[in-house]
């Protein structure tokens, strides 16, 4: 790499002589301390009405949106395949087994090559939190969810989300997922789309076309 | 070498370019179009948030704060995404950047890299540099997509195709994706879109992306967009390369829990955008085998030492100030001449110019303030614009043919007018009959001769009034037997 360093130190010093110096790192950690945060740290008190919002955000989205208890995840996954009519899944490791029905084929696709996931009809997953104001659906790479582009490169995401990992504010979000947050990790709202052609909402680009969620209660 | 990358920006002074372009009506629609669509989706989803000033107020603070201490954090930025298995590159000017990208690029053997919408590769004119060594960028954004398909210069840095309609976008894919049955659903042209380009993800093995944030305290990124296409770029190839400003960085990763509310509301009008990803470093068997972020500061840190213009660096991108401006309204983007366009444009690019090009930019403002008041950093641009117009006018007036100039003679002239009451109701009984031949019907003065020419070149003056002001209050009061105070009602 040539003379990478010189930038380095050319820079640093043009920051240094503009700014008039540098703080010791303990002034700077209480400048930092110092900034006010009165922003809503979290919102909805009642958890009917935090469910109702989550769900009214994700139908906005044009996202599919299902309920159930915590033994019917298999059945209702079945019911939604079918009517999607979908048979073979991705899923990352990690998944419970009573989360498959029977009839239909998941295959564990961590480390498959990015065009085997091209012809996959769709991902299961779990997610990390959700957050109720916004519709957003967060996944991390653990087990269970695994790595960003099984949520990516098929076109059909089917995500299992527990009523207790559904938050009011991305604020509380991220109360959850800060000890995480060196591990890749995708904030998703919705089916991919755009707003660059006239500056409308239009669903499906890149990313998945088709959301669905399953609400366990 | 710097001058045939950034040819492609003319740099005419905005009235100029902006005549052009007030020429062009379907443009203008366009413009008005959009901007008018995300100004009141902008306008609901702010308005449902109580805590909005809350939020804006931290943000301008945690990134002031930022700017304050740069070089503390771009360090720890430095030893945290290395530790993490990112590589770490500091670019001085364009110049750097391009040759480290280049340098890069070549040693993947890559003949095409795939790309992320980012302004600041516009900013080093990188496309063109890559493809005079024969490497082809791919844009992914779909606006960027039509903008490089229809060799044409983004006009907006949320939405850079802004001023193009679906029509038109129908038309150039028919041609460039040779597509004749295309239809002109905004989903057809979606479809064609992502058809044209997943083989290009699947296959091309270098991406090169901006960045939204750099995070200091875990040496990770944050990438915000709709559509997919980063998340594609950053996840599929084996190496992606990320070129960001240097002021983008942000303390900690909990910093994003204020701009992930503030930036999409102000840049699409949504809740959240569908995709914001972030990460540090390499993750094994998860995303790219290589990371390499570019740090570029070309012209950015000098602006640090002017405390009233610092402020321009807390930008984070998301155009609400563009989508408010009346003066954007009318002439759209391209009338900037400069790759960051309206109000932010205004103030940034004539100061990463060290204040040598844009500098008819400060002045492309009414400064009504619509832009500081929708600003989620609460950047005061008007504040700056009048700061910046100060510095040209010193600029000028330390060269010679400035000092000697008619318009500054014609200043310093008002100035010595306007200093003393009774040298100014002179000149106000000579301009009340001095004004009379060019007054026009409609009691406005439209054109006015030799150097004060360029006041009414975009502007109408009204007319002096028979009677001034100071003419009324001393008749009035004379007219007021103890010298009480008139009444003007």
């Amino acid at each position: 790499m040539p003379d990478n360093s010189n930038a380095r130190s050319r820079i640093l010093a043009s920051i240094r002589m503009s700014l008039g110096g540098s703080s010791t790192p303990e002034a700077i950690a209480a400048d930092y301390a110092s900034i006010p945060r009165p922003y809503t740290r979290s919102s909805v008190a009642d958890q009917g009405a935090l469910l109702d919002l989550f769900i009214d955000r994700l139908l906005e989205y044009d996202a599919g949106f299902y309920r159930c208890n915590r033994g019917g995840i298999a059945t209702l996954v079945a019911d939604i395949l079918t009517l999607r009519d979908k048979r073979r899944l991705a899923i990352p490791s990690g998944i419970p087994a009573d989360w498959l029905p029977e009839g239909f084929e998941f295959a564990v696709a961590d480390t498959w090559r990015n065009d085997q996931l091209d012809k996959i009809e769709g991902t299961l997953s779990a997610c990390a939190v959700a957050i109720a104001e916004t519709g957003t659906i967060v996944v991390q790479n653990v087990p269970g969810q695994g790595p960003r582009a099984l949520s990516l490169v098929p076109d059909y995401f089917l995500c299992v989300v527990f009523a207790e990992q559904i938050v009011a504010t991305v604020p509380e979000a991220f109360d959850r997922i800060e000890a995480t947050s060196a591990l890749p990790t995708t904030f998703i709202s919705g089916p991919s789309a755009t707003a660059d052609i006239e500056m409308t909402r239009i669903k499906g680009v890149h990313g998945p076309r088709f959301l669905d969620v399953i609400l366990v209660v | 070498m710097t001058e045939v990358h950034e040819t492609h920006w003319n740099r005419r002074d905005f009235p100029e370019a902006a005549r052009d372009l007030l020429q062009n009506s379907q443009t203008r629609k366009n413009v008005q179009n959009a901007t008018g669509i995300i100004q009141a989706k902008r306008n609901n989803v702010v308005a449902e948030l109580p805590d909005w000033q809350d939020l804006r107020e931290a943000g301008a603070q945690i990134r002031a704060h930022t700017l304050r201490h740069l070089d503390h954090y771009l360090m720890q930025f430095e030893e945290n995404c290395t530790r993490a298995g990112g590589h770490v590159h500091w670019a001085s000017d364009a110049e750097d950047a391009r040759r480290i990208i280049l340098d890069l690029v070549r040693q993947q053997q890559a003949e095409e890299v795939v790309k992320i919408k980012t302004m600041t590769s516009e900013e080093i004119g990188l496309n063109a540099h890559l493809e005079a060594h024969g490497i082809q960028p791919i844009e992914t954004d779909l606006a960027e997509l039509i903008i490089q398909l229809g060799k044409d210069r983004p006009s907006h840095f949320v939405v850079p195709a802004l001023h193009v309609n679906r029509a038109q976008i129908r038309e150039l894919f028919q041609r460039e994706m040779h597509l004749p049955d295309i239809g002109d659903r905004p989903e057809d042209l979606t479809d064609a879109a992502r058809t044209y380009l997943r083989e290009k993800y699947l296959r091309i093995k270098v991406a090169i992306s901006g960045g939204n944030f750099l995070i200091a305290d875990t040496g990770g990124m944050c990438i915000v967009e709709s559509e997919g296409n980063g998340r594609m770029c950053l996840t599929l190839p084996d190496v992606l390369i990320s070129i960001v400003g240097i002021e983008k960085v942000v303390p900690s990763y909990r910093d994003l829990e204020v701009f992930l509310q503030t930036l999409p509301r102000s840049a699409t009008g949504e809740r959240m955008n569908p995709y914001n990803s972030t990460w540090c470093g390499v993750h094994p068997g998860d995303g790219p085998k290589e990371f390499h972020v570019v740090l570029l500061d070309n012209g950015r840190s000098p602006i640090l030492a002017d405390k009233e213009a610092r402020q321009t660096l807390q930008c984070i991108r998301c155009a609400a100030c563009l989508n408010v401006c009346p003066v954007y309204h009318q002439t759209g983007g391209h009338a900037y001449e400069s790759v960051y366009a309206g109000p932010i444009g205004a103030i940034l690019t004539p100061q990463l110019n060290s204040m040598k090009e844009g500098r008819s930019l400060p002045y492309a403002s009414s400064l009504c303030g619509a832009c500081y008041e929708v600003c989620p950093v609460k950047i005061n641009i008007p504040e700056v614009l009048i700061h910046l117009r100060g510095k040209v006018v010193q600029q000028d007036q330390a060269t010679l043919a400035g000092k000697f100039s008619l318009w500054n003679i014609g200043m310093q002239a008002a100035a010595f007018l306007f200093a003393d009451s009774s040298r100014l109701a002179l000149a106000e009984r000579i301009g009340q009959v001095g004004q009379k031949p060019l007054v026009s019907k409609n009691g406005f003065i439209e054109w006015m001769p030799l150097m004060l020419s360029g006041w009414t070149q975009t502007r109408d003056l009204r007319a002096m009034p028979a009677q001034s002001f100071r003419q009324w209050w001393a008749t009035e009061r004379a007219s007021q037997p103890n010298g009480k105070q008139p009444n003007a009602g």
